[in-house]
């Protein structure tokens, strides 16, 4: 059996029906998108400097080399900080951490709030009420205090603090994901899947998902921005991973003072975490268009 | 009446060559499109959706939709010429000169402010009659032209407060406000049903007779236009391909596409079944070189291929743009092949549903209905919105939960639920949806959609693909659709997706909710066209549920009419079209418009004769839809 080839997939000629364009078509459609390129780019060159910076430090992340904050103490490349450590060094050193603990909080509150929200759109009635009650009560506990007993009474732990992020996620993710998937469940597909009685899970996760990914990509993107902002914010309050660590989020906090003599200490991080959310948004724009089919041929 | 010497001695619209291109790559939407209109006169522009109806009736406003430019031609409302107008003068003549009624009265009115207050804000931008009491005197005096109350509270009232029908008489009421010499219905009464839609349709003719404003009336559906036209132009491919007047277009159609639309039209009597066309009208940029209707013309010739046809006048105002006006065309007919009439036995039935009731959160919407489904038997469910006849077919598909009753499929009695029935009782009912936009997932391929019950039922990946490819051959598409998305498709290939995926596991029963509704009549026609075949072909049993009576004349062997919930009349469709017993029946029957049994032209009087009881009520006077 010959299989004719869609626009976007042009490789494909096996037997398989399932997924006969899905995945594949929807990948290759979004790398086909300069917002995507550009922002994988990003993307990688941030995560590139976090991962394997380290590795091409000069200094070690503590170590004291010249006079605090002095944007041309001798041997260093952007100045030193209000330590009077090396800022190059610690921007290389200082991304792993935070970009690590942001990235799992950001995914683990994405899928538990997702769930949720599916769950709740699906079912109406009163677990909808229950779970979007209760999600309400989590949304109005101010998200640093909460972080901070939790970090006081469990100990600094990275785990502490990632479980911590990702359970202040869980509500908006829902609320976001129930929002969407309510327009969705109302549609007859979903009438359609249940006369042929799929298993709910299959309606969650095959039929409702796919028509919510856009509105949850950015959702996820915004949520990974604040999850970076919150551990930068515990970090700031002495409530991070380490005193003194190398932390792009505590270095701006600690470097603000000096903003106009020692500027480095400040705007290196603040570049970073911009250009990493940029290219994060870039990315899940990408993919949002090409899991819509926003670019793809239509009769008219 | 329009007289002849009227309608030569003055024109209220004319539009004359009129081209219409997309901005940017200069593709002609609408081409070589002229049309004049005589004050009181009421022209019919029929086109399929994308024929450029809309284009040219906007056109007429001086309007041009972004990225679409007219690139030539003129538009004149008496010796004004709309589009050589500036942007002051054109919002003067606006509502003054030419006015619009959109196809949605309930989004065309705002919703945060009075119908009073509205209609006053027309005739206040053109100051008409010049002074505020001249105003005031004016609302009251066109809400009684438009049949509704001008009294103060009832002009305080929010459009919320009025149902569709009053809606769309406020709407008329505000371009009739300033009396213009023109004005565009865009397919007005789309969204009404079929009681509301006649008397729209009888208060617009009858402003438009005694104030002598011509209309120019767009849409898609014949039978509407029948009821109320003068005249007819058939739009097809941004080209006028026949006009003349109605009488003649309805009696002796000379190019091939009208007489296709016109067998595309369910007839309420007669034998006639309905007959579609395959194929889709090609859009911008892809028109061919000759006639845009070749590719779809069983009396297509290498001359129609070469160039497009020149203006052929065929008889007093009669002209059509095509090389072989009288060939024989290929309308097939299946009145051969009209319903079988097996298993009226009770015994023998496929589906039983006895004493069922449903309701809504405790709401009792369904009655006592007792109603059976022999085997390759069709059996029509017909009734007016609200009437519960969905709720029956989603009861029986298993999507509706609140019944009681019983509901058999053959010999055994189904669960309520579709996910407490078994697997194989699942694949042997299937429903198909009546909106193909939203009935199919968007995410997933037209192959994924259509295989998914095969392989909830078991079957191997590679066979499903292969039943898949077979399937949509059957439902008159090709096997690479497989791959593409719902989007990529238009509405009547949709609703074949969706037949395929409903007939894949090979059902006896298959159940069609309003599945034609969505869609225009050649489509619908193509579709309904299409199940009767499937039908004959696999032996199923189908219940189709319609409002649209006409319809069910080609598919159906028996009828059921319900109202409020309750079935009222059961019987051979023929006994329930021709003898209609009920009251509701017979009222449904005749609000329904039609093309060979009310037009309003004295020609058909002796067929009229044989009609009348059936007639009679649809010219009655229009009463207020309160």
């Amino acid at each position: 059996m010959t299989i004719v080839e869609a626009g976007l997939q042009p490789g494909l000629a096996s037997g398989r029906i399932d997924p006969p364009s899905g995945r594949r078509g929807v990948l290759v459609a979004t790398l086909g998108l300069w917002r995507t390129r550009i922002g994988l780019l990003l993307v990688a060159v941030l995560v590139g400097i976090a991962v394997i910076g380290p590795l091409f430090a000069p200094y070690g992340g503590t170590e004291f080399v010249g006079p605090p904050f002095t944007a041309d103490a001798p041997d260093t490349l952007f100045g030193t900080d209000k330590l009077g450590q090396d800022v190059w060094s610690r921007f290389l050193l200082g991304g792993r951490t935070i970009l690590l603990l942001a990235v799992v909080s950001t995914l683990i509150g994405l899928a538990i709030g997702a769930v949720v929200g599916l769950v709740a759109a699906y079912n109406r009635g009163r677990l909808d009420n229950v779970l979007m009650r209760t999600m309400d009560v989590v949304f109005a506990f101010p998200n640093l205090l909460l972080a901070l007993v939790a970090v006081t009474t469990l100990g600094r732990r990275s785990w502490v603090i990632v479980l911590i992020v990702a359970f202040t996620a869980v509500p908006r993710v829902a609320r976001i994901t129930r929002g969407a998937a309510l327009g969705v469940v109302e549609r007859d597909f979903i009438g359609a899947a249940e006369a042929l009685g799929e298993s709910r899970s299959h309606i969650l996760g095959r039929e409702i998902l796919p028509n919510v990914a856009g509105p949850l990509l950015v959702e996820a993107n915004l949520r990974l921005t604040y999850s970076i902002a919150l551990i930068g914010a515990l970090g700031f309050l002495g409530f991070g991973v380490g005193l003194n660590q190398p932390d792009w989020a505590q270095m701006i906090n600690e470097n603000r003072p000096a903003l106009s003599t020692a500027p480095w200490g400040t705007l290196l991080p603040i570049f970073a975490i911009a250009l990493l959310t940029v290219g994060v948004g870039l990315v899940a724009d990408g993919l949002g268009r090409a899991i819509a089919g926003v670019d793809r041929a239509r009769p008219t | 009446m329009t007289t002849t010497s009227d309608v030569t001695t003055s024109t209220a619209l004319a539009i004359d060559d009129l081209r219409i291109v997309v901005s940017r790559t200069g593709e002609d939407i609408v081409d070589e499109v002229s049309l004049t209109i005589a004050p009181g006169e009421v022209l019919g522009l029929v086109g399929e959706s994308g024929s450029g109806k809309t284009t040219v009736g906007l056109a007429v406003l001086g309007h041009a939709r972004k990225g679409v430019t007219v690139a030539s031609g003129r538009v004149e409302i008496g010796d004004v010429p709309m589009l050589e107008l500036g942007p002051t003068q054109l919002r003067l003549a606006r509502g003054q000169l030419v006015s619009y009624v959109p196809q949605d009265p309930g989004t065309a009115l705002n919703p945060a402010m009075r119908i009073g207050t509205q209609l006053l804000e027309v005739l206040e931008a053109h100051d008409f009659g010049g002074s505020d009491g001249a105003h005031r005197r004016r609302v009251t005096e066109v809400m009684a032209e438009v049949l509704l109350p001008g009294t103060p509270q009832f002009l305080r009232r929010y459009p919320h407060q009025l149902s569709g029908g009053q809606q769309q008489r406020v709407g008329l009421a505000m371009a009739f406000a300033c009396r213009p010499s023109v004005i565009v219905l865009d397919e007005p009464t789309t969204g009404l049903d079929v009681s509301t839609q006649a008397h729209v349709l009888q208060t617009v003719r009858q402003l438009c007779r005694e104030h002598g404003v011509a209309a120019l009336y767009i849409t898609h559906d014949l039978a509407v236009v029948a009821t109320l036209v003068d005249r007819v132009a058939v739009l097809y491919a941004g080209r006028i391909v026949e006009h003349g007047p109605a009488a003649t277009m309805f009696d002796a159609p000379a190019h091939p596409y009208t007489r296709h639309l016109i067998a595309a039209v369910p007839a309420m009597s007669g034998e006639r079944t309905i007959t579609g066309l395959p194929g889709r009208a090609p859009s911008p940029g892809h028109r061919p070189a000759g006639c845009a209707f070749a590719p779809r013309c069983s009396a297509a010739t290498e001359e129609c291929r070469a160039s497009f046809p020149p203006i052929d006048v065929l008889a007093d105002r009669h002209a059509v743009r095509c090389y072989h006006p009288t060939a024989a065309i290929q309308v097939r007919d299946h009145a051969e092949a009209a319903p079988s009439g097996v298993g009226d036995v009770p015994g023998d039935a496929a589906l039983t549903l006895r004493r069922v009731s449903a309701s809504y959160s405790g709401h009792t919407v369904v009655r006592d209905v007792d109603l059976h489904v022999g085997r390759g038997e069709c059996v029509a469910l017909v009734g007016e919105s609200g009437s519960g006849k969905t709720t029956v077919s989603r009861s029986v598909g298993g999507l509706h939960h609140e019944w009681a009753g019983e509901i058999h499929l053959g010999a055994t009695a189904l669960a309520r639920a579709a996910r407490d029935r078994p697997v194989e009782q699942r694949l042997r009912i299937q429903y198909v949806f009546q909106n193909p936009y939203s009935s199919l997932n968007p995410r997933r391929s037209i192959g994924e959609s259509v295989g998914r019950p095969l392989i909830v039922g078991g079957t191997s990946a590679s066979d499903a693909r292969r039943a898949v490819a077979d399937m949509l051959e059957r439902v008159s598409l090709t096997a690479d659709y497989a791959d593409r998305y719902p989007d990529q498709l238009s509405g009547g290939e949709r609703q074949r997706v969706a037949i395929a995926r409903a007939l894949v596991s090979k059902p006896e029963v298959l159940v069609c909710d309003e599945v034609t509704s969505a869609l225009d009549v050649l489509v619908q026609a193509a579709i309904v066209e299409l199940l009767a075949e499937l039908q004959r072909e696999l032996g199923l049993s189908m219940l189709f549920v319609t409002h649209n009576l006409p319809l069910v004349r080609s598919i159906a062997d028996r009828t059921a009419v319900m109202a409020d919930g309750r079935l009222v009349e059961v019987g051979t469709t023929e006994q329930v079209l021709s003898q209609p017993e009920h009251e509701y029946t017979k009222r449904l029957l005749a609000d329904t418009p039609r093309i060979n049994e009310t037009r309003p032209v004295e020609a058909v009087e002796e067929r009229l004769a044989d009609d009348v009881a059936l007639h009679a009520p649809a010219v009655a006077v229009p009463e207020l839809d309160v």
